[in-house]
């Protein structure tokens, strides 16, 4: 294994130990943004559609709201319409789209530009699983947030793009005898449950919602990743290119493994949503063990008896 | 949209911000437009009325 020579462009401080290249997902969201390939927007937009029904039944009317991560504005117009917040703060990833009204700043993820205490709502779409340290990502914006601040984020799941890794290291085999990872590997839901609650967050909640997108085949797929900026960033990119040998192949094995019987095929998108509060007095806690008023043999209406009996 | 001229830069967004590296608070420059961080020794650009929070687009300052 060859060292990777240190990159200049080096955007984190504060992760150990390196899972995706940073920059290089700037440059793909840079080439993304450029392009804009209309209707590429299809998962954001539904993801956006989600995060405003949320905020509906949240009742909260927040005034210091930022969009994390908004490249697109459909978060941000979300959240606007859903009454929420009067204003938001769009905060774009590295760039700012040259296709779109500005957004109100650049700033990285894992590198947070806010102030402690100091944001009602903090909104993520679609751009935590790029983030090399998840767990300081959730700490440091936990703490941009006012007592009883809420935090809600959408990103893809363990599940996600499954059909597309298991055709691409099966025709990789098959061809090289061996496989390299080339889908990002992607958080567990209740792994993200965990982190939410050790990133210090109240109340937290995951769930999730998997969508299944048809395509034609397995470069229709690819084409439309491409053109989100999704495309594999992993550091540890594989040494060798795929082929177009291997590419083929897997255009093959996904078609025979994963389509419908009408020959389109099916792409799993497993959309986490985290949802955790910024802790307050206010907010309802468990009891302490041995406070409770009343009897839980009364409760059920029946004798107490000891237990040595 | 594309007006190229200086947007003005929101005074309210500015007190949100704090160096991304430090946390520190940062000292607004009206005619270089730029946000600086003392305990980084970075400035931030603001370009267009937008604040550049990236430490690698930040200009290293002196002494």
């Amino acid at each position: 294994m060859n060292a990777s020579e240190p990159s200049k462009a080096e955007l984190s401080v504060t992760a150990q130990s390196e899972l995706f290249d940073r920059s290089l997902l700037m440059r793909h969201r840079q080439r993304a943004l450029q392009a804009a390939k209309p209707g590429a927007d299809f998962l954001l937009q539904s993801v956006a559609g989600d995060l405003e029904d949320r905020l509906r039944l949240v009742k909260r009317s927040f005034k210091a709201a930022v969009d994390l991560g908004g490249h697109t504005g459909h978060v941000s117009r979300a959240v606007l319409e859903s009454g929420a917040a009067e204003h938001i703060v769009r905060a774009d990833l590295f760039v700012a789209d040259p296709n779109l009204p500005p957004p109100d700043l650049v700033c990285d993820d894992a590198l947070l530009p806010f102030r402690d205490g100091s944001l009602d709502l903090v909104v993520s779409a679609l751009s935590l699983q790029f983030v090399n340290d998840l767990p300081g990502s959730l700490i440091q914006i936990r703490r941009t947030l006012v007592p009883d601040g809420l935090f809600l984020a959408t990103l893809p799941g363990a599940g996600t793009l499954t059909e597309l890794r298991d055709s691409l290291t099966r025709a990789e085999l098959e061809i090289t005898g061996g496989a390299a990872a080339r889908v990002l590997p992607f958080a567990d839901t209740r792994d993200l449950g965990g982190l939410l609650q050790r990133a210090g967050f109240a109340l937290p909640v995951t769930d999730l919602d998997t969508l299944t997108v048809r395509y034609d085949s397995m470069f229709a797929l690819l084409a439309d990743l491409k053109a989100m900026g999704a495309t594999s960033v992993l550091k540890e990119r594989a040494p060798t290119p795929l082929t177009r040998q291997i590419l083929l192949r897997a255009a093959e094995l996904y078609a025979e493994n994963h389509s419908d019987p009408d020959g389109r095929i099916r792409a799993t998108f497993a959309m986490v949503t985290l949802l955790g509060w910024s802790p307050d007095e206010s907010q309802q806690k468990p009891l302490r063990p041995g406070s409770a008023k009343t009897r839980l043999a009364d409760a059920l209406g029946v004798a107490e008896r000891k237990l040595d009996e | 949209m594309s007006e190229p001229s200086e947007r003005p830069v929101d005074r309210k967004l500015l007190e949100l911000l704090v160096c991304p590296v430090t946390k520190a608070t940062l000292e607004y420059d009206a005619a270089k437009q730029e946000l600086i961080s003392r305990s980084a020794k970075l400035a931030y650009p603001i370009r267009n009325g937008i604040p550049i929070m990236l430490p690698d687009e930040a200009r290293a300052l002196e002494d």
